[in-house]
């Protein structure tokens, strides 16, 4: 069992393919106990799909490095990593490690199970971080199951060292699903809208960071005005609003190389983009005098295809990730509510009838819900409901909230939120049972987030 | 933090409103003199469109539909411009914070369509002007009550610089 693929940098000059192979680690070094991952009767397991969830407690370890000052500090910058994706997520609470007891020296060999039992692990993470004679860093990392005394994985990752900060998001994912049962989110990226200077002359720029807030990189440089971007679902392209000069338009740009191409030549402004699931088609809003309508583009026939056709503002367009509907905000009816009409723009029907005004719905990546805002007593709440309308929860309510977009698994939510006044927005988390809410650290004031899909 | 801040905004919205009730005073026939009065704008001059004629109009919230007040202004505005026909112009459209970033972008486009639908009525040419909207992205006044909002919630007529 191996498989491989690619690394992106995430420059905006110049493209690099940094590879991360990736292989199983058996029981090597166990005493002849190997047992075969994923065929371990684990007793650790932790449950999900309930409302509240009890942290479960884990202990990872620093990852035995090499010799050298670097490799040490890499290893205890890998531990750190896992460590706080894993705690952030709400899901696992990692254990102080003043608290252990066994000092992991070969991180191949069985751990002594009683020494984390007492320390109420439930789960152990042990690992090394040595450079390869070709520069490259090896990363290994069995994760073991403390009252079972088992492994329940082992693998290794080859990777550049400028990419280690990525081993450990691919190392915490593997963790996560291996516990959790689902796929995780942490090997992700997040593009958001940077934002500085007084809020009547804001300067804003596109940005990409990992979802953790780190590597910061600048996409545009300020000189105009940018809105919403959103990542391709199948390549390194994100694409958003812009005011150059002339016109308000939609752009796509690609990540990696920089190069830039406008969305479609219409008389008036474009906006409110967001890509089809696969990628290939761009769904946007178009203003045509007092109204706006929903059109979607193919991007390789540039043909455009009219969807809604109404004497109102429909906008803020969202495919679900079947494909197989897309839903939309309308004031059709008076103030904004959540539509869904099929990808021919049959069959258009409100689903949102409570109290207040419902705005910028998405789909989540599961399908199951619609994340969106909604505007009620002068206070913006972020939401969810089911895509018949059902079931309506609000996770996150104050002043202003806005912009929700899901993480890959469709558990935590992203968002942006205002105090107001002359400040600016900063970014959040909410998981969708609406705990475990969290900032997000960004440089400056941050605002339209969107989450990537996962990196590999 | 929070009183200092409205404060600032208070401030800012005596200025505009201070501003606005010079152009009403000034502005009984902007064609034959008010500008001059004021001593520093020139008849014709893009200085005595803002000042003397008015070159925005305010919406009430998630409105678009202009007021006798704003009717007003923009046949001040109408008057002036067929006036000088040399310029064209852009009609920006805005709202004000208190709505999500895209639907503010349409309704700021339709705020702009409000005043060219009026403007073309009052017989200024149509290919004269452009529109464009800023959506939440212009403020002029930053305070989190509607004393900052009802003035942002504008469109505002900008001539070109060139009047060519």
């Amino acid at each position: 069992m191996s498989r491989r693929f690619s690394l992106e940098a995430n420059g905006l000059v110049g493209r690099r393919s940094v590879l991360v192979g990736m292989a199983a680690l058996g029981g090597a070094g166990l005493g002849g106990a190997a047992l075969a991952p994923g065929l371990a009767q684990a007793a650790v397991r932790l449950d999900i799909t309930s409302g509240t969830v009890q942290p479960l407690p884990i202990a990872i370890t620093d990852f035995v490095g090499g010799s050298s000052p670097q490799d040490i500090e890499a290893g205890k910058g890998v531990t750190q990593i896992i460590s706080a994706d894993l705690r952030r997520s709400g899901l696992f609470a990692p254990i102080d490690p003043a608290a252990f007891v066994e000092k992991i020296a070969n991180p191949d060999a069985s751990p002594r199970f009683q020494d984390w039992r007492v320390i109420n692990a439930q789960a152990l993470v042990t690992g090394r971080i040595t450079r390869q004679p070709d520069g490259r860093v090896k990363a290994e990392f069995r994760l073991w199951d403390v009252f079972a005394g088992q492994q329940l994985i082992g693998q290794q990752y080859f990777t550049q060292p400028e990419n280690w900060r990525r081993v450990a998001h691919i190392i915490a994912d593997a963790i996560y699903e291996r516990l959790t049962g689902e796929k995780g989110y942490f090997d992700t990226r997040i593009v958001f809208v940077d934002e500085s200077g007084p809020k009547e002359k804001r300067i804003k720029r596109l940005a990409i960071m990992d979802q953790d807030g780190a590597n910061v990189t600048y996409l545009t440089r300020g000189d105009d005005l940018v809105l919403t971007p959103r990542f391709s679902p199948t390549s390194q392209e994100i694409t958003y609003m812009s005011y150059g000069q002339g016109e308000p338009r939609v752009y796509l740009l690609n990540i990696e190389n920089g190069q830039r191409e406008v969305v479609g030549n219409f008389p008036n402004m474009s906006f409110s983009p967001r890509f089809a699931p696969d990628g290939q088609r761009v769904i946007l809003s178009l203003q045509q005098g007092a109204d706006s309508n929903i059109f979607v583009m193919d991007l390789r026939s540039k043909a455009t295809t009219r969807l809604t056709d109404t004497p109102a503002i429909d906008t803020a367009p969202c495919y679900s990730p079947d494909g197989s509907q897309i839903c939309f905000e309308s004031d059709r009816g008076g103030g904004s509510q959540i539509y869904i009409m099929n990808p021919d723009g049959s069959n258009q029907h409100r689903i949102s009838f409570g109290d207040g005004r419902y705005s910028t719905p998405v789909w989540s990546p599961r399908g199951d819900v619609i994340a969106f805002t909604k505007q009620a007593q002068g206070r913006f709440a972020i939401g969810l409901m089911r895509p018949d309308g059902s079931g309506e929860r609000i996770l996150t309510e104050g002043y202003h909230n806005e912009g929700p977009t899901f993480a890959p698994n469709g558990r935590v939510i992203m968002f942006f939120r205002d105090a107001g006044g002359s400040g600016g927005p900063q970014l959040y988390t909410v998981d969708i049972t609406g705990y475990n809410e969290q900032r997000v650290p960004t440089p400056s004031y941050a605002s339209d987030p969107a989450w990537s899909p996962l990196r590999s | 933090m929070i009183g200092m801040l409205r404060h600032l905004g208070g401030a800012r919205v005596a200025f505009i409103i201070g501003f606005a009730m010079l152009a009403a005073a000034c502005a009984k026939n902007p064609m034959d003199g008010a500008g001059a009065a004021l001593g520093s704008a020139p008849p014709g001059s893009p200085q005595e469109f803002i000042v003397s004629v008015g070159d925005r109009v305010f919406f009430e919230s998630d409105q678009t539909s202009l007021s006798p007040q704003a009717q007003a202004t923009l046949d001040k505005q109408a008057q002036w411009l067929n006036h000088y026909a040399k310029y064209s112009f852009t009609i920006e459209g805005h709202a004000d914070e208190r709505g999500t970033r895209e639907y503010n972008i349409a309704l700021g486009a339709r705020r702009a369509q409000s005043v060219r639908d009026y403007l073309v009525q009052r017989g200024v040419a149509a290919n004269r002007m452009r529109t464009i909207s800023y959506g939440k992205e212009r403020p002029v006044a930053v305070c989190n009550d509607i004393s900052c909002w009802s003035q942002n919630r504008r469109a505002v007529t900008v001539l070109n610089a060139t009047g060519t």
